[in-house]
């Protein structure tokens, strides 16, 4: 059996000891510096990229909030505009409404005072036909003037009874 | 008709002799094979990453898949503070996995089907760990022998023989692959003997020595594998006792 030969164990440790040693120093000061290199620059690209997404993300979350915001303040503003067109157009009817009342009120009180008028001249009036046939009525009656005094407190009495 | 020898092809072949001082410093067939490994292995590693492409091609990955995996094997067996031992383990793996690998080409020759170079290998894993462990633990490092949790009178029993299966290490590490490379092209010569003694009938050797292959493909990774895992292990065992 060729492994148990003893002569040939010096040159087979010898020759292992330099393969391996070579290649130990080869891997451990060429090799793996070289991948770990390309991996380590493949995770940090990955990394940062990653990254960037993010911040392009919040960003872009940032510019949908502020969008919101402006248009729940145009909103609002537009029903604040909304809301005082109407109070004013409101307070400007009312105003309208008042001021014709109060028109329609003066000329009410207007053509009342001016039939109170008529009414006092029509009853004054009265009075006075009252007391001209009264006279009439009484000459033709009794024949001979009456009195216009007379006549005048009789027509007040009669006015009195009656009103 | 006369088959060849199925051990014959695990001769030392000296190809150039070199002799130093009385000691046999030849340049043998598995010396070559070596040096064929540790070319193979720089070369690959080197080419493959001269790029260092951001989105690696087919070659790169197969390098920084090895790596990857290596450096899963180390964190998950031994720890992450296990890192400065990658270099030795990797290599380990990477040159034991080549001689494996290589020694399946016809006409080629298996270096780690030598007990010596396995046994060398081996030997040199259980003194580092060995320094490793006593360097970082100092006296505590024999605690390593000592089951935890064990009644007193069982420890008189179960601490030799703790330090029996740490001693036995480097033996069954080194044997496990020898024993399994041995093994292997020693079926594939006997089979591949039968080949041309059995005539028209010598299919039936062939498919089997085809299938063979095969499974010493599979056996050639898995032991390479094995010595590395187990490298990591006793590592672990080293730099973190129980």
């Amino acid at each position: 059996m060729p492994q148990l030969d003893l002569t040939t164990f010096p040159p087979q440790v010898i020759w292992l000891a330099i393969s391996f040693i070579v290649l130990y120093l080869l891997m451990a000061k060429l090799g793996l510096p070289r991948i770990g290199r390309a991996l380590e620059a493949r995770r940090t690209r990955i990394e940062g990229d990653l990254e960037k997404a993010q911040q392009m993300k919040a960003e872009a979350e940032a510019v949908i909030a502020a969008y919101e915001r402006a248009l729940a303040e145009a909103r609002q503003q537009a029903q604040q505009t909304l809301k005082e067109t109407a109070d004013r157009l409101n307070a400007e009817a009312a105003e309208r409404q008042r001021k014709l009342a109060e028109r329609l009120a003066a000329e009410t009180g207007a053509a009342e005072r001016r039939i109170a008028q008529a009414k006092t001249d029509a009853l004054a009036n009265i009075r006075e036909v009252a007391v001209e046939v009264a006279r009439a009525a009484a000459a033709r009656l009794v024949g001979g003037e009456v009195d216009a005094g007379a006549a005048t407190a009789a027509v007040d009495a009669a006015l009195r009874e009656r009103s | 008709m006369a088959t060849e020898n199925p051990l014959h092809q695990f001769t030392i072949k000296r190809l150039i002799e070199i002799h130093i001082g009385g000691i046999d410093a030849s340049y043998t067939n598995s010396a070559l094979l070596m040096s064929i490994a540790v070319a193979f292995i720089t070369a690959f590693v080197v080419l493959t990453t001269r790029r260092a492409a951001l989105v690696p091609g087919r070659w790169q990955s197969v390098t920084e898949m090895f790596y990857e995996f290596v450096v899963d094997m180390v964190d998950r067996n031994a720890g992450h503070d296990a890192r400065p031992y990658l270099p030795f383990v990797f290599t380990l793996f990477a040159f034991i996995l080549c001689g494996n690998l290589l020694g399946l080409i016809p006409y080629s020759f298996t270096f780690t089907s030598h007990i010596i170079v396995t046994f060398a290998l081996a030997i040199t894993v259980f003194i580092g760990v060995t320094i490793i462990g006593i360097a970082r633990h100092g006296f505590r490092f024999l605690s390593l022998f000592v089951p935890h949790g064990v009644p007193k009178v069982l420890l008189l029993l179960l601490v030799p023989i703790e330090l029996l299966s740490y001693c036995i290490r480097p033996f069954t590490l080194s044997i496990r692959l020898f024993a399994n490379m041995l093994a292997g092209h020693t079926m594939l010569v006997i089979f591949a003997g039968f080949v041309a003694a059995l005539g028209i009938a010598g299919i039936l050797p062939l498919a089997v020595d085809s299938a063979l292959v095969l499974l010493e493909l599979l056996v050639a990774v898995l032991q390479a594998y094995v010595f590395a895992i187990l490298t990591c292990l006793y590592l672990a065992d080293a730099l973190h006792l129980h």
